[in-house]
């Protein structure tokens, strides 16, 4: 079987090794293609290899096995050509330009388009700053002075800059407030809605599964369960390990 | 020994001149190494190859330079067809672009064997010794840095050391040990009060200052100059951008040789340069740029331009430790350095 041509990313059979020890065994997920975007979540607890799962898909860290993106075989993913290509990680320490402008690490976003030649870049960002209207008060300020939360929107805004057709998201509610974490998840569903997929990791299952269309749960570096968003919400094995009944604390970093 | 008004006035004005070539010098090696992490050691080796180049276009000799330039190209197509091969990086590397880097040294050769450089006029002289001298600031970011980008700093200094060391050589083996000078870009001369000020001067601080105003607007207002700022602060987010460190290292590299080869050209008419004069030059630079702390471009210029007074004044009044007063300047201001220092609030 080649690339699917309904899938917008495959991955087959990765494999990542940190010297001696193998942080991912052989994954394998995919995430349709549709007319909307799909949401597909990764849960696990802490050191399980999503955030590996993620970085070696981007290209970011080297593997083996197979990665489709867009029905073409990736065989040495390389960062800048996955941007180029439509790919975009927001990584867990948003990794923004702490000295410089919101506007700046937003235009910044839309670079690899730039080299190729759109002049878009002021439409993207005016739809940057429609769906943050908190970022646009802001533009002028330096990144590294803004809340958490304010933060995590810059990242995701950056990210968007460059048009993505899929977006990784590596932990985005990870040490926000309750009610910044519900504005991330009204972002993502959003984003869905305007046909951007999107590969979500969260340990914060709950809130994960309530958004996601499909899910993988990942344990020490392999795929343990999989299925329907809403069947592994109501999974007893998943209720158990990851939403603790009763339980209502979210999660700590 | 007394010092007056006009003797203070000319020990400021050459001051001034040489600040205004250490802050350029400052600048290249901040931004190299904010960028990098390399500290460009060789960076008064584009300076002596700036000012020696243009000496030797003007005396008519054919500049040999060319051929390191030659060197350094076919030693560059070598290591990117060895990518090429093995695709390890993603293959950015395409074979018409491998040619037109290889023939570029060759045909630039050929013209200035062939041309009578002697007669022709300083811009297109100035414009032959940058397109020698500069795509090697790239060519040996290529060879020498990107292999070991991720080394420790150490390893990168002694890379900068070994690239430097051999870079004297050659300049020593291409143009002899006698030091040169070039003409002036005019012979004007004006009076100001009692003070004469050479057009040269003015043409020294003027090209700084241009291109001090250049780097700025490069840097604030292009989204080049934004993406390279944001290699230097933050790689790993500049690299999710599609930001390569290798685009990051090359452009680095290729604006210190831009500004060498071009403080070369500047200082050739006023102090005469030698092979081995580089190494003082950038030490100047350093100093410059060390209090700027390595992190601050106004700092680092301003810094540069207190070397440049210091060192005047200092070559009045005690010539022979003119050197010892400069670089003990270093001291005091790591010690202010290391007790005002903060640390930059990082994201945990």
């Amino acid at each position: 079987m080649n690339a699917s041509e309904e899938k917008l990313l495959e991955v087959r059979n990765l494999h990542v090794a940190y010297g001696k020890v193998e942080a991912l065994q052989g994954v394998s997920l995919a995430i349709a293609k549709g007319r909307m975007g799909q949401i597909v979540t990764v849960i696990g607890p802490n050191g399980a290899g999503k955030t590996t799962l993620l970085s070696a898909i981007m290209g970011l860290l080297p593997s083996r096995g197979e990665i489709f993106f867009a029905g073409e075989l990736e065989p040495v993913p390389e960062v800048g050509r996955m941007v180029r290509r439509g790919m975009n990680l927001v990584p867990e320490k948003r990794e923004l330009f702490a000295e410089m402008s919101v506007e700046d690490n937003l235009i910044l976003g839309a670079f690899q388009r730039y080299r190729q030649g759109y002049r878009d870049h002021d439409r993207s960002l005016r739809e940057v700053f429609a769906l943050f209207p908190r970022l646009l008060e802001r533009r002028r300020q330096r990144a590294g002075t803004l809340s958490g939360g304010e933060r995590q929107m810059v990242a995701i805004g950056r990210a968007l800059m460059a048009q993505p057709t899929l977006l990784m998201l590596d932990e985005p509610s990870l040490g926000l407030a309750p009610l910044v974490v519900r504005e991330i998840f009204r972002i993502i569903v959003e984003l869905r809605k305007r046909g951007v997929s999107i590969l979500l990791v969260e340990q914060n299952a709950r809130a994960a599964l309530q958004v996601a269309d499909y899910a993988y749960v990942i344990e020490t570096g392999g795929i343990v369960m999989e299925g329907q968003a809403e069947n592994l919400r109501n999974d007893p094995r998943v209720i158990e390990a990851y939403l603790g009944l009763g339980q209502h604390q979210e999660k700590l970093a | 020994m007394d010092i007056d008004l006009p003797i203070a006035l000319i020990l400021g004005q050459d001051g001034i001149i040489n600040g205004a070539i250490y802050a350029l010098l400052a600048l290249a090696i901040l931004l190299v190494f904010t960028v990098t992490r390399v500290l460009m050691i060789p960076q008064g080796e584009f300076v002596a190859f700036g000012a020696l180049t243009m000496a030797a276009l003007q005396a008519g000799q054919p500049a040999r330079l060319v051929w390191l330039l030659a060197a350094l190209a076919v030693a560059e197509a070598i290591a990117d067809l060895i990518v090429l091969r093995t695709r390890r990086q993603g293959a950015q590397v395409t074979f018409s672009a491998l040619l037109v880097k290889l023939a570029y040294p060759f045909v630039l050769a050929a013209l200035l064997y062939n041309l009578p450089t002697a007669t022709l006029p300083m811009p297109v002289q100035a414009m032959f010794t940058l397109a020698i001298i500069v795509p090697m600031g790239p060519q040996i970011y290529r060879l020498f840095f990107q292999p070991i980008a991720s080394a420790p700093s150490l390893i990168l200094l002694i890379a900068a050391i070994a690239v430097d060391v051999s870079l004297v050589g050659v300049s020593l083996f291409v143009f002899g040990p006698e030091s040169a000078s070039t003409a002036p870009f005019s012979e004007a001369s004006f009076e100001f009060g009692s003070v004469n000020v050479s057009s040269q001067a003015l043409w020294v601080v003027g090209s700084a200052l241009a291109l001090i105003v250049a780097l700025w607007l490069f840097f604030s207002h292009t989204l080049h100059g934004k993406a390279l700022r944001a290699a230097a602060v933050n790689r790993t987010g500049a690299t999710l951008m599609g930001i390569s460190p290798v685009f990051a290292g090359k452009a680095s590299f290729l604006l210190a040789t831009l500004l060498g080869a071009l403080s070369g050209i500047l200082i050739a008419p006023i102090t005469p340069i030698s092979f081995d004069s580089g190494f003082v030059i950038s030490l100047k630079g350093f100093v410059g740029a060390i209090i700027g702390g390595l992190i601050s471009y106004p700092l680092a210029a301003a810094g540069a331009l207190a070397v440049g007074l210091i060192e005047a004044f200092a070559a009045f009044w005690a010539s022979s430790y003119k050197e010892v007063i400069v670089f003990t300047l270093i001291i005091p201001f790591l010690l202010w350095r290391s007790l005002t220092r903060h640390t930059l609030e990082e994201e945990e």
